[in-house]
């Protein structure tokens, strides 16, 4: 009997990581249904991208109040998972405070991590204000109705209450450690959690050690609980984020990508040695698909991209065609992304590893025409994005999908081509009178 | 202005067997929107003047595909290009100016995967190379004191981040520069890119050319400075709807320079 604390604690401790490498797994196949795509250019730069963006999180400060209570939260949560190697070392031997050892270097530690508690809590709750009280536009959007909503709160509590659990445990040692308690032995310094402490006063120390154990033991649970929220949430970023800056574009963003597949045929149309009606080879590959109609169309970088939002609206605010009332919302289009391909996932997954046909796609089932060509393509959501999203190529391969395999484009633009390709001009002009004007008064 | 322009083509050149400093890559715009083609006029008095040896392309020059390929035409896109490539190859064209900043990112960053390699310069980056070379100059003129504020077309600032050069520029004129609530990596688009300028707008409760019009209001410019042929537009169409075009002017860089000195 002696040892079922620790068997209990080894027993949740590998069934939350089980189920978070579970997730991982399915989070790895989904992103692999995208096509491939070469990201080995520019190595050095990718490294810098991933050091100064997500790591450095250089993009958040933009917005400056939104920035450092983020870099707060995002620190508090990295250097209090210290914290968590020592809870785990504690729970499988059944050690108290084993790190207590490392003497003051220890008390330095353990202040910092209350202090850091402390602030993580407060910006949590300005962050839950921003969102429920003030309601600040990015929050408020259609696309973010029910579990966005949810999920945005959800996460706000989840850090609230374990922090709390942590202080609260931090205390109820703190008076331990003062009424000499076995097993509790004097370690770590406590600036924040001794001001919970005397509301311990008076209580027994069996009383006391329950606290304790419970706000330990919810404390760990929670964390592991946090691990295996992620996956349905756009929490996932805290981890997506760096593998995501690392694969971000390196290029100028005005430079969109030329389609080789189109090159080759291009090339033949103006040959003028090629026949043009010689018979396709025998062994011509099927012609690739134009554009984007699914998400198993989008390069795995796009999936990636989808599963990394954090749904912070900072795209949608910057977006020029949002902000006068359009449908389109860059944000939306990386979540209908995600969801599509979740939906995608769970097919896989209930036919036994192969997609079958469900009649649903990503385009008009989730993302609408009308957004697709209300889009400017002026960047500003790929400027804006904190995590090097780029919500507009998705957009571009959709209108190619559109134009190059439903020729379905606006009528206006139709004509504008049209004409491109009978004057070399968007409009009706003669090639002829292209230099009329240096002779016009 | 009166002037008569002499604008030299390649093919002239090339018959004289002569090859220009610079190819000036006029686009559709420049070549054919009435608004452009005084922008083009004025970079051209001021090509003249700085005695730089340019050339056009004239009626060799073709759209150079930018409105297809952000409408998703990527083969319109693609047979615009290597036509144009083609062209300029065959004049061993090494570097190219132009006025706008769509012909400029596509023939900059689009053109060299097909296989057109070129040095390519905004008329702004270009100007702003003639002053420090000493081609040009300007002391004061009209503009002093003026509030003037810029508007940054995507296509040149996010996108190609060149966001100092018109500003340098607009500095020379001694004019009081102020810049919008959104500008430069922040600049609100004036909406008509993406192909956007060809087409009506989907519904909303405002147009985009509206909204940055009023940005540009808040500043209380007397002139809003553009370089981008489609940006000029829209601000103006702007600024007439906002009935405002009798106090406030929506100028090119180079008319701004160009009409500084009044050449
Ligand atoms: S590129 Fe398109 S989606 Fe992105 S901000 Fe501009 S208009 Fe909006
Ligand atoms: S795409 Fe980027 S900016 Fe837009 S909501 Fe997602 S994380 Fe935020």
């Amino acid at each position: 009997m002696e040892y079922l604390p620790n068997i209990v604690f080894a027993i949740i401790l590998f069934a939350g990581i089980g189920y978070f490498a579970r997730n991982v797994n399915r989070l790895r196949r989904n992103i692999k249904l995208g096509r491939d795509v070469d990201v080995s250019d520019n190595t050095s730069l990718r490294w810098k991208n991933m050091a100064r963006i997500a790591l450095g999180q250089t993009k958040m400060v933009v917005r400056p109040i939104a920035g450092l209570l983020h870099i707060i939260v995002y620190a508090g949560f990295i250097i209090i998972n210290i914290e968590v190697l020592e809870i785990i070392i504690d729970g499988l031997l059944g050690t108290h405070r084993v790190f207590g050892s490392l003497g003051t270097l220890y008390d330095v530690l353990i202040a910092a991590f209350e202090v850091l508690a402390l602030l993580v809590i407060v910006s949590v709750t300005i962050f839950w204000v921003r969102r429920n009280i003030l309601r600040l536009r990015r929050f408020v959007k259609p696309e973010m109705k029910g579990w966005p909503k949810k999920d945005g709160n959800m996460i706000l509590y989840i850090e609230f209450v374990l922090m709390v659990l942590f202080l609260t445990m931090n205390g109820a040692d703190y008076q331990l450690q003062q009424l000499g308690a076995d097993h509790y032995t004097q370690a770590g310094a406590f600036p924040v959690s001794q001001y919970i402490a005397p509301l311990f006063e008076g209580m027994s120390i069996s009383s006391l050690v329950v606290i304790e154990r419970t706000a330990w033991w919810l404390h760990i649970a929670g964390i592991l609980f946090f691990l295996n929220y992620l996956y349905y949430s756009k929490h996932l970023h805290i981890l997506l984020a760096f593998p995501n800056t690392y694969y971000g574009r390196t290029k100028p963003k005005g430079q969109f990508k030329n389609l080789d597949a189109v090159t080759e045929e291009v090339k033949l149309m103006l040959d003028p040695s090629a026949d043009p009606f010689a018979a396709p080879a025998e062994d011509a590959a099927e012609p690739e698909k134009f554009g984007a109609s699914d998400v198993m169309d989008l390069t795995w970088v796009q999936l990636l991209n989808a599963y990394t939002c954090t749904e912070c609206g900072r795209c949608t605010d910057e977006c020029p065609a949002n902000q006068t009332g359009k449908k389109l919302s860059p944000r939306k289009i990386m979540m209908d992304t995600r969801d599509r391909l979740e939906q995608v996932g769970k097919n896989i997954e209930a036919n036994k590893g192969k997609f079958v046909e469900d009649n649903n796609q990503l385009l008009d089932n989730y993302i609408t025409r009308e957004e697709l060509w209300a889009c400017t393509t002026c960047n500003a959501c790929v400027q804006a994005c904190p995590v090097s999203i780029d919500p507009l190529s998705i957009i571009m391969d959709m209108r190619q999908y559109l134009v190059m395999e439903q020729s379905a484009a606006p009528t206006d633009l139709n004509n504008m081509m049209g004409n491109i390709e009978n004057n070399g001009a968007p409009w009706p002009f003669n090639q002829m009178d292209r230099l009329n004007w240096a002779n016009e008064e | 202005m009166a002037n008569e322009l002499k604008v030299p083509t390649m093919a002239e050149l090339s018959a004289a067997g002569k090859s220009p400093e610079v190819l000036f890559w006029v686009g559709c715009a420049g070549s054919f929107d009435d608004r452009a083609k005084k922008i083009t006029k004025a970079f051209v008095q001021l090509l003249t003047k700085a005695k730089v040896p340019f050339a056009v392309l004239g009626t060799e020059e073709s759209c150079t595909g930018d409105p297809a390929k952000r409408a998703g035409n990527e083969f319109l896109f693609q047979m615009q290009a290597m036509t144009n490539i083609e062209v300029m190859n065959g004049y061993e064209v090494k570097k190219i100016v132009t006025a706008c900043p769509h012909c400029f990112n596509t023939i900059k960053n689009e053109y060299p995967g097909l296989g057109g390699k070129y040095e390519v310069v905004h008329h702004t980056q270009f100007l702003r190379q003639l002053f420090e070379e000493g081609r040009i100059s300007l002391e004061g003129g009209k503009f002093k004191g003026k509030r003037i504020t810029y508007h940054d077309p995507c296509y040149l600032g996010r996108a190609n981040n060149v966001f100092e050069a018109p500003r340098d520029l607009i500095r020379k004129l001694d004019a009081e520069l102020v810049e919008m609530k959104s500008c430069k990596q922040r600049g609100l688009c004036c909406g008509a890119g993406g192909a956007q300028m060809f087409k009506e707008p989907e519904k909303g409760d405002k147009d985009i050319n509206v909204e940055r019009t009023e940005q540009a209001l808040e500043t209380q410019p007397e002139i809003i400075a553009a370089a981008c042929p489609f940006c000029n537009t829209m601000m103006t169409d702007g600024v007439k709807n906002k009935e405002k075009e009798a106090s406030i002017a929506v100028m090119d860089i180079a008319e701004l320079i160009a009409s500084a000195e009044d050449l």
